[in-house]
């Protein structure tokens, strides 16, 4: 407990650090409840993950996993959850998120001591966590753009392309070598061109990734972060990911996952976070968690014709039958929120389980199927789970942050990056922590660094600034900045195009050069928090003082990546160059080196032949010449 | 090399360059003028292909269904523009968001520098409507751009009708890879203008917008569609931009290629391909349609919505719908069609469009003209400046017959140089400043004291200032260094001459038209003038040959290409509404004719009719 406490530290000092001066009262009135929660209330709210559906449970059954997990009987000390919340957005999408956890009590980086023997934790990963001493691996891998104003937020955001983030263990001493050998391993296990991590795209954020697990490192030098905005994610990506579960995609959940069906969507993330956990209540020793997840929207507009209507056969094109035999729970939660009524939207088959619980600073209602209850499946043994809409959905609340980014200006010299930040929160203002990992070739003019909100300079409190070296390291740009309430704040910064060699150059250099995503991380002032008019159904006791764990919540926002062009030769050209050039030296230079080393001399007509002769005797008799 | 060193041959060269100055000069014009005429024959032409592989290989369907549609929202569209008397905003936005786009506005005022007489405004508020088709699983980092005019009355219902058909065709399928943007615009250029300057976040030209919500990343194509008929005889296409950019020559021959599929017949400045190319008609034929590419790219305005998005970079045509009294007729699901395919094949690309040519002209839809085909016209012509130049320099450097007895003429050529050639060049460059800012700043005063409008009130003072200068600057040097010598027009005229050369190479360089069509006037005032010609006739020659009466012929020729020949006096008033429009273009779009012509090629002009008046 002790040390979940102090995982939070890191971010809270330099918060707090920072804010000491500048912030308003109502802010570090947060950052207190926020650390007082910390120390007094249940682990998984404590983390950012509480956001997480892992965390979600029904509120009868309100101890954690952990707990429920000291009263399995000891022999297999691994076991495995499956999950998949589906949630109709406003838009009229649907939002499918799986989550399949495995948790295991053993210690990878214990000296000595090799595992060998793996029973549900998949072994290439196990493998590379104890080679590398990794602490912590969070790698996620996106075909789209999440669209914060359309959709709400994400249970877990991810930037478009291949995100990889690993804290190493303190005993490593070469952090670059373990890192430059783990992402060439991850590329093989996952085929993808994370091998294309390098120096030039790795930085070590200060604030912005602290570690998700058990753990005190603050150390960033252990911590590597580093995007591929360009790669694309296709069923190559997906069938190792599938391989790594325990049931692989023969039983449970994983059975929907067909990939024709998955990347006919709007959305398609999928990641694969590791980080040690608490094994028990007590937390007296660790074990390992994976997660994987797995996000799809579904476009209902392009596939349905227009008819409001989804069920799992229609999504995925297959219907479930069972549970995973090895996992020891197999839910579906269906998001039932804003149909308290039923007036919104028919589900069917209707389930009697309901389950309420504070999602992202919100108040969620879900509708529960347990799969491993046999009553689940109905007459036919079959699951098809079926929406049938009845009337519009009224307009979604804005997410209470949200973030945009794109380049001003045009002509290939100079041009300058935009990064908007909209706090819709009526009244709180809070931090962000904004991260940006911008390549060498944009040449940062740091000195037109503004930060405005309101028409009016915001001064960041907090700026890390390290600048790039060509070819060897990119920008990294760290800021903490308060976002006034309801406000929209932006930061922009100039930068240079630099010229490429010519080597250097993308096969296709005119489609541009990919710059990824700010991050933007903060704590958030909950929706719940917000309603202080009790406009929902809760008992009058529970809403005078904001409730400590859901004043506010972990959010990271993720800004598009960017495109922008450099000047581009024309590579067709060198051989007109080269023509061109071999001419010009020839003619020009070739008559100007004639005429430096020639000698001239004053043609004089020679002398006739008695003048010579003279001249000869003179010489001779030293009298000066003719 | 022998010529650098050897004195004897490089006297021998520059003594026949001397010798031959004037026939050399005579027939590199003729080369020149009949280079650029034999572009237009079709044999000396290259056949327009495809050389972008993204869009050449790969075929698309086209299944665009719902022309009729389309059709019924344009007529629902009128109804609204009617009933709200300028853009139906509300309906637009709610139009597009039911059809599932990502729908923003974006509102912006313009005050013009003076009234626009030929539409009728003068402080421009508009509010622009724009729905983005978010592509599924693109991490909005490409865009393309359909833009349609909302224009006043009844003209361009069609469009914005077929746009939204579009959208909601496009809507529904999955295969887009890049965000695509339908843009309806108000007050046309204006609107488009705030639209990109709003996108892009720059603000050149003085334009107060609110700022854009809703972005696509970096825009890579844009089509803008102008239809005001149900069904249309042919299809124009217009590609002269701003400052005569043009956009990527695969994007012509992408239009082309759809309108060869779906069988539409198509245009290229109004006028279709004929196949008689060894017949005088066919020549004639396409000589007309380049020179009318030629007039309209010197003109540097954009002919379309199109040319103000070539500045960021983003290649961009105008897709007109013609409809004439001809029997073979196109409906609006062709059209659709045509579109479709176009944007399927833009969406196919995996880099912007740049393995065509960005520099050439066309004669007809399927025959090209590139830069290297074009530019020994105008070399030829520029080389006469050349020679000219090179005559007096060797004139000047040479003693002439006359020192041989006097041993202080040596002296005499250098001491009237600098000052005497200085004066006029800063006088005439002072009369162009005063051409170019006086004629706005002054409107107040002139409309005050003449029963004129603020328009005309702006081309006269131009016209006056224009006139004005004549008599102004020719005389001055004499009260500073005296009696003119002629070693003094001399080098008055080397300078000018290279400084014509120059700012004409450059001009063509940027818009080959403009330097061409300058040349072809100013090149042989510039080589002819000297003070020893007879004064009245020379004068009026070179009052002929001067760069406003090039815009005069220009007006002309233009009209009867376009085959609306006009009278002197319409001609005329033509002329005025030209020179009132380029000043409006460069304030308001920043094209840049305007301040080329007032601030260089005029005071250049100048100078030489200063050479003519030297004493």
């Amino acid at each position: 407990m002790a040390a979940l406490s102090r995982k939070w530290d890191p971010l809270f000092v330099l918060v707090l650090g920072s804010l000491v001066f500048s912030c308003k009262g109502d802010v570090l009135k947060t950052s207190n409840d926020r650390t007082e929660s910390i120390s007094a209330t249940k682990i998984e709210e404590s983390s950012p993950q509480a956001a997480d559906l892992g965390d979600l449970r029904q509120s009868d059954e309100a101890e954690s996993n952990e707990d429920r997990k000291a009263f399995t009987p000891p022999p297999p000390n691994d076991q495995f959850q499956e999950e998949m919340v589906i949630r109709p957005l406003y838009s009229g999408d649907i939002y499918a998120s799986f989550q399949f956890r495995t948790q295991w009590d053993t210690d990878f980086l214990h000296d000595g001591k090799k595992v060998s023997h793996y029973r549900l934790f998949p072994k290439s990963l196990g493998q590379v966590l104890s080679k590398f001493s990794v602490r912590e691996l969070h790698i996620s891998f996106t075909q789209g753009y999440w669209r914060t104003m359309q959709w709400g937020q994400p249970f877990i955001p991810s930037p478009p392309g291949a995100e990889l983030w690993v804290w190493f263990h303190h005993t490593v001493t070469d952090v670059d070598g373990n890192w430059k050998e783990l992402t060439n391993v991850l590329s093989g296990i996952f085929c993808a061109s994370l091998n294309f991590i390098d120096s030039t795209n790795t930085v070590e954020p200060s604030a912005s990734f602290k570690p998700l697990g058990l753990g005190n490192a603050t150390d960033h030098r252990f911590l590597r972060y580093a995007t591929l905005p360009r790669e694309i994610v296709c069923t190559e990506n997906l069938t190792p990911w599938k391989k790594l579960l325990p049931c692989g995609s023969k039983a449970g959940l994983a059975v929907l996952m067909k990939s024709e069906k998955l990347f006919h969507s709007s959305f398609h993330s999928q990641a694969v976070h590791i980080r040690p956990v608490c094994k028990d209540w007590q937390c007296t020793s660790t074990a390992w968690e994976l997660r994987q997840t797995l996000n799809v929207v579904f476009d209902l507009y392009t596939s349905g014709q227009g008819k409001k209507e989804w069920s799992l056969f229609k999504m995925f094109s297959r219907t479930l039958t069972e549970a995973c035999p090895l996992a020891s729970s197999s839910k579906i939660y269906v998001d039932v929120t804003d149909n308290p009524g039923g007036e919104l939207f028919d589900l069917s088959p209707s389930s009697p389980l309901i389950s309420t619980a504070v999602v992202l600073g919100d108040r969620r209602t879900y509708s529960v199927y347990d799969l491993t209850k046999k009553e689940t499946f109905g007459q036919l043994r079959s699951l098809n789970l079926l929406l049938r809409w009845k009337g519009e959905s009224d307009d979604m609340l804005r997410p209470p942050l949200h973030a945009e980014r794109y380049v001003s200006g045009f002509g290939l010299q100079k041009g300058e990056i935009h990064t908007c930040l909209y706090n819709s929160h009526p009244y709180r203002a809070y931090p962000v922590l904004l991260l940006d990992s911008l390549p060498w070739y944009l040449r940062l003019y740091v000195h037109t660094l503004t930060v405005t909100s309101k028409t009016r300079e915001n001064k960041p409190s907090y700026i890390h600034y390290q600048p790039s070296k060509d070819r060897l390291r990119p920008h990294l740009l760290e800021m903490l900045v308060q976002l006034p309430p309801h406000s929209v704040t932006e930061v922009t910064v100039q930068f240079e195009r630099a010229l490429l060699k010519w080597t250097e150059y993308t096969p296709d250099p005119n489609h541009g050069f990919y710059i990824g995503s700010s991050v933007i991380s903060a704590l958030v002032p909950s929706i719940v928090a917000m309603d202080t008019n009790s406009t929902r159904d809760r008992p009058l006791f529970s809403s005078f003082f904001p409730t400590k764990e859901e004043s506010s919540y972990f959010m990271r926002v993720y800004t598009e990546p960017l495109l922008v062009n450099l000047p581009t030769p024309d590579f067709s050209m060198p051989y007109n160059v080269i023509c061109l050039t071999c001419t010009v030296v020839a003619v020009g230079y070739g008559s100007f080196y004639n005429l430096l080393t020639r000698t001239f001399q004053v043609d004089e007509p020679s002398a006739p032949l008695a003048k010579r002769l003279a001249n000869i005797i003179r010489r001779l008799r030293g009298v000066p010449l003719l | 090399m022998g010529l650098l060193s050897d004195p004897n041959r490089r006297k021998a060269i520059t003594s026949l360059l001397t010798r031959l100055n004037t026939p050399i000069c005579v027939v590199c014009y003729l080369a020149g003028i009949a280079w650029f005429m034999g572009l237009a024959f079709e044999p000396f032409t290259l056949r327009t292909y495809m050389s972008e592989n993204a869009m050449g290989s790969t075929m698309v369907e086209e299944r665009f269904p719902s022309g009729e549609r389309a059709l019924a929202t344009a007529r629902e569209f009128a109804a609204h523009k009617k009933k709200v008397g300028g853009m139906p905003v509300d309906w637009l936005v709610k139009t597009m968001r039911a059809q599932g786009l990502e729908v923003f506005t974006q509102s912006f005022s313009r005050n013009l520098p003076f009234p626009d007489e030929s539409k009728e405004r003068f402080v421009v508020r508009g509010t622009n409507v724009y729905g983005i088709l978010r592509a599924p699983r693109a991490p909005r980092t490409e865009a393309l751009v359909l833009s349609a005019p909302c224009s006043p009355g009844n003209s361009n219902n069609q469009a914005v009708g077929l746009l939204l058909g579009l959208a909601q065709y496009f809507r529904s399928q999955i295969y887009w890879a890049k965000d695509i943007i339908f843009l309806v615009n108000e007050h046309d250029l204006i609107g488009v203008q705030a639209w990109l300057e709003g996108y892009h976040h720059t603000n050149i030209t003085g334009m107060g917008y609110t700022p854009l919500q809703g972005r696509a990343g970096s825009i890579q194509a844009a089509l803008s569609l102008e239809l005001n008929s149900d069904v249309v005889t042919s299809l124009d296409l217009v590609l002269e931009g701003l400052n005569g950019q043009l956009p990527n020559l695969d994007l012509a021959n992408l239009f082309h290629a759809f309108c060869q599929k779906l069988g539409i017949l198509c245009t290229i400045q109004g006028k279709l391909q004929r196949s008689d190319w060894d017949t005088v008609e066919g020549y004639t034929h396409s000589a007309q349609t380049m020179l009318l590419m030629v007039l309209k790219q010197a003109s540097g305005r954009p002919w379309g919505e199109h040319g103000l998005f070539l500045r960021y970079h983003i290649e961009a045509a105008s897709i007109r719908g013609v409809n004439s009294f001809r029997q073979y007729k196109t409906d609006a699901t062709s059209i659709g069609r045509l579109f479709e395919g176009m944007v399927r094949k833009l969406n196919n690309l995996l880099e912007r469009l740049h393995q065509s040519y960005f520099f050439y002209l066309m004669p007809s839809l399927t025959r090209f003209v590139s830069i290297g085909y074009y530019m020994p016209a105008f070399g030829l012509l520029t080389t006469i400046l050349l020679l000219r130049a090179l005559d007096l320099w060797v004139h000047l450097g040479t003693p002439t017959p006359v020192t041989e007895d006097g041993v202080g003429e040596g002296e005499s050529p250098s001491s009237p140089g600098l000052l005497s050639v200085l004066t006029p060049v800063v006088i005439s460059h002072l009369t162009g400043v005063a051409l170019y800012t006086l004629p706005v700043l002054s409107q107040e005063m002139a409309v005050e004291h003449f029963p004129v409008s603020e328009t005309e009130a702006v081309v006269l003072t131009a016209i006056a200032i224009y006139t004005a200068g004549l008599a102004l600057p020719h005389n001055t040097h004499r009260l500073i260094s005296g009696e003119g010598t002629e070693q003094g027009w001399r080098v008055l005229k080397l300078v000018a001459l290279l400084y014509l050369a120059v700012l004409l190479g450059c001009t063509a360089l940027i818009n080959f038209s403009l330097g061409f069509i300058l040349a072809v006037t100013l090149v042989p005032a510039a080589a002819c003038v000297t003070p020893h010609v007879p004064k009245a006739l020379s004068a009026v020659a070179m009052v002929l040959l001067s760069p406003g009466c090039t815009i005069l012929y220009c007006v002309f020729l233009f009209q009867e290409l376009q085959e609306v020949p006009v009278s002197l006096a319409e001609g005329w008033m033509l002329f005025l509404s030209v020179i009132s429009q380029g000043i409006l273009d460069h304030a308001l779009y920043g094209s840049l004719v305007y301040p080329l012509l007032a601030l260089l090629v005029y005071p250049c002009w100048l100078l030489f009719w200063n050479i003519l008046f030297w004493k």
